[in-house]
């Protein structure tokens, strides 16, 4: 069986630095993995790699997704595909409505998939719902795009969304920065009804606290653009404790 | 450096023959063939504008402008028949719609039944034939002595509509004033048009200029605006001329006491638009806020001018002044705010903003603050960028198309100025018209 998404000997530069420096990684359907990792590891940068940033050159490896060259696509056809990455700093578009935002997205992936367009009705039934499990209230969906949201309001907000367009892989980078304990359980407990045999997902945190309410199955850990450790969801426990000092100190 | 220009240009010799050949047949008693001769001379005098003038910089009509077409014939039955059945943007909202065809107000295709108490709607050429238009500015105005294109209006002006409300009128039904160019013989035409609100009125005034592609007419329609005290206006200004169409466009306005003023114009249609605005805030606490918006592609040039002076205490006025720019295309936005002595307590803000799509793309802004007076707040910014790539990848990575992804940027950028508009029939039709706009460009 091919693995939902399999990275190998991934190298990626920006402005002529290189950040991933042979990134091995398989995910499975229905695993979620945890990326661990110093700040500067390259955990962003394979995020917006995998989700076809510009500005970012791939310089050698491969990445297939449901059995296909990610790298190929364009990052409108990559999510249509079925990859997500909730963006650690949710962007703000002032002037574009949210629910227009979520109908626009939602059909657009739908027309590159040959699947007809939702009806406004069926789509605000369909967000309606899952707002309300977010505690995301109508009026919210009414504004423009994260304008003047909190930081829990656009995590909540960036969960909307994964739930709507249910992705095969999710890559939720940094999804506990800026929350406190309140957001990060309504978020996490968010993410954890999504998960799915059918479905992986990506975590990528630098504390642990946010693996309390989303467990991974696998943990790895990302220094220097390498995955240089990889384990059970004990291993989260042990950085906690013991920090990154040493594969830091690798690195150098 | 403002002598007069030794060499006529074609256009400006073109136009003396216009004004040798037609004026004699122009609407007018002795009063107002007076005041063309004399604004005619005035016009002779200086020239068609360069950009030598200030006011002038970013439009160069002396050089721009290659000839000078003669006066449009007045429609045929058929010609006004046609132009009153077509149907456009704003059809079915239920408006008073007053045609004008070809520079001719067609009253036989305009809704004049049912006349609101108080209303009251004639033909210029009447007004100009019975000698007692108004072509010169108000002695109030910010109109610059000897503005060239508006003292060739008065040469040259035919036909229009005069508008007035009664104090205390309140119209509950917009008036939409279309002035629509048919695909005859490439032609000028010059019209004017007043529309005066009594003290304590308030109606919606939409404008619509259309006209057909691939046509290089010419168009120069002034609207004189009287606003009295404690009235309400909200405007609107459709440009959509054809795509070769050369647009001038003067409006005058003055302005009352706690009045308030809503103007909002969109620019997407013909190959080479001024729009000029002079603006009085002639009495006090008053609220003025103006904004526009320009969809520009292919080669067109678009210039937007405001001029606008608070002349009494306590008024507040905000300019917001938006440009998207594809192709060669070239938008520039002059602002002025003058705040005289006596007008203690202004507040004033002008902010214009452009978005570049191409590399040949150019846009051009001149804020300018003239304050006399020293208890005020007044401020004026200006932008021009590219389409922002961070907020177009976040899209994207929502499953949106590159293109779908910028339509909406746009959208949302023009938005802020099409969300001004009181109206929800007037905003419906603004917001279809950017995106007919955004589907154009592909």
């Amino acid at each position: 069986m091919t693995a939902l998404l399999e990275i190998r000997n991934l190298r990626a530069e920006i402005g002529g630095r290189e950040i991933l420096d042979g990134l091995d990684l398989t995910v499975a359907a229905g695993e979620v993995h945890a990326i661990m990792g110093p700040n500067g590891a390259g955990k962003s940068t394979l995020s917006y790699v995998l989700a076809g940033k510009p500005g970012y050159t791939i310089t050698g490896g491969e990445i297939w997704f449901k059995g296909e060259d990610l790298t190929a696509m364009a990052a409108d056809e990559r999510a249509a595909k079925g990859l997500f990455l909730a963006f650690q700093y949710p962007l703000e578009i002032p002037g574009v409505a949210t629910l227009t935002f979520l109908r626009a997205a939602l059909n657009a992936q739908r027309r590159q998939r040959g699947e007809p367009e939702l009806s406004s009705p069926d789509l605000l039934k369909r967000v309606r719902e899952i707002a309300k499990t977010l505690n995301i209230d109508a009026e919210m969906l009414r504004r423009p795009l994260n304008v003047g949201f909190s930081g829990g309001e656009k995590k909540r907000n960036e969960t909307l969304q994964m739930a709507l367009l249910e992705p095969a892989l999710c890559v939720l980078d940094e999804t506990d920065s800026g929350l406190d304990i309140d957001a990060l359980k309504v978020v996490a407990n968010g993410v954890n009804q999504l998960r799915a045999p059918d479905r992986g997902m990506i975590v990528i945190t630098h504390y642990q606290r946010l693996l309390d309410h989303i467990v991974p199955d696998v943990v790895h850990v990302l220094a220097s653009g390498r995955i240089v450790e990889t384990g059970g969801k004990d291993l989260a426990l042990q950085l906690e404790a013991r920090g990154y000092a040493q594969y830091q100190s690798e690195a150098a | 450096m403002n002598a007069i220009p030794a060499i006529r240009t074609k256009a400006e010799q073109d136009l003396g023959a216009v004004f040798a050949s037609a004026g004699p047949r122009l609407p007018g008693g002795r009063r107002i063939a007076a005041a063309r001769a004399a604004a005619f001379q005035a016009f002779a005098a200086a020239g068609l504008p360069h950009r030598r003038l200030e006011a002038w910089k970013y439009t160069d009509l002396r050089r721009l402008m290659r000839d000078a077409k003669p006066l449009a014939a007045a429609p045929d039955a058929v010609a006004r028949a046609q132009a009153g059945q077509a149907t456009g943007l704003f059809s079915g909202l239920g408006f008073r719609r007053l045609l004008v065809v070809d520079g001719v107000f067609v009253a036989d295709q305009s809704d004049l039944s049912d006349l609101e108490p108080g209303l009251e709607i004639r033909a210029m050429r009447d007004l100009l034939a019975a000698d007692v238009a108004d072509l010169a500015p108000g002695p109030g105005s910010v109109v610059p002595e000897g503005e060239p294109m508006l003292a060739l209006n008065a040469a040259l002006a035919g036909d229009g509509v005069q508008i007035r409300l009664a104090p205390g009128t309140r119209l509950a039904r917009p008036i939409h004033l279309a002035f629509r160019v048919t695909a005859g013989v490439p032609a000028a035409m010059f019209t004017r048009s007043a529309f005066e609100i009594g003290a304590g009125g308030s109606a919606t005034l939409l404008e619509t200029f259309e006209g057909p592609d691939g046509s290089d007419y010419q168009v120069n329609a002034v609207l004189d605006l009287r606003v009295g005290d404690d009235a309400r206006l909200d405007h609107v200004r459709l440009i959509g001329e054809g795509d070769a169409a050369l647009h001038v466009g003067t409006a005058v306005a003055e302005i009352g006491a706690r009045a308030a003023v809503n103007a909002v114009s969109l620019t997407c249609g013909g190959g080479l638009v001024r729009s000029q605005a002079f603006v009085t805030l002639a009495g006090a606490d008053t609220r003025a806020a103006m904004s526009g918006a320009s969809l520009l592609g292919g080669r067109q040039h678009a210039d937007t001018t405001l001029v606008i002076a608070h002349a009494a205490p306590g008024s507040e006025s905000r300019e917001t002044f938006k440009a998207v720019v594809d192709g060669a295309a070239r938008s520039a936005f002059q602002g002025r705010i003058t705040v005289r002595q006596a007008a203690q307590q202004t507040d004033a803000r002008m902010m214009a903003r452009a978005l570049l799509l191409s590399e040949a793309a150019e846009a051009h802004s001149k804020p300018e603050l003239e304050i006399f007076a020293d208890d005020v707040q007044c401020g004026h910014g200006a932008t021009v960028g590219a389409l922002d790539e961070q907020l177009k990848f976040y899209l994207m990575a929502r499953g949106i198309p590159a293109p779908e992804a910028e339509a909406l940027l746009i959208q949302a950028f023009v938005g802020e100025v099409i969300d001004a508009v009181a109206d929800d029939g007037i905003r419906e039709a603004l917001t279809k018209a950017t995106a007919a706009w955004l589907r154009a460009r592909g």
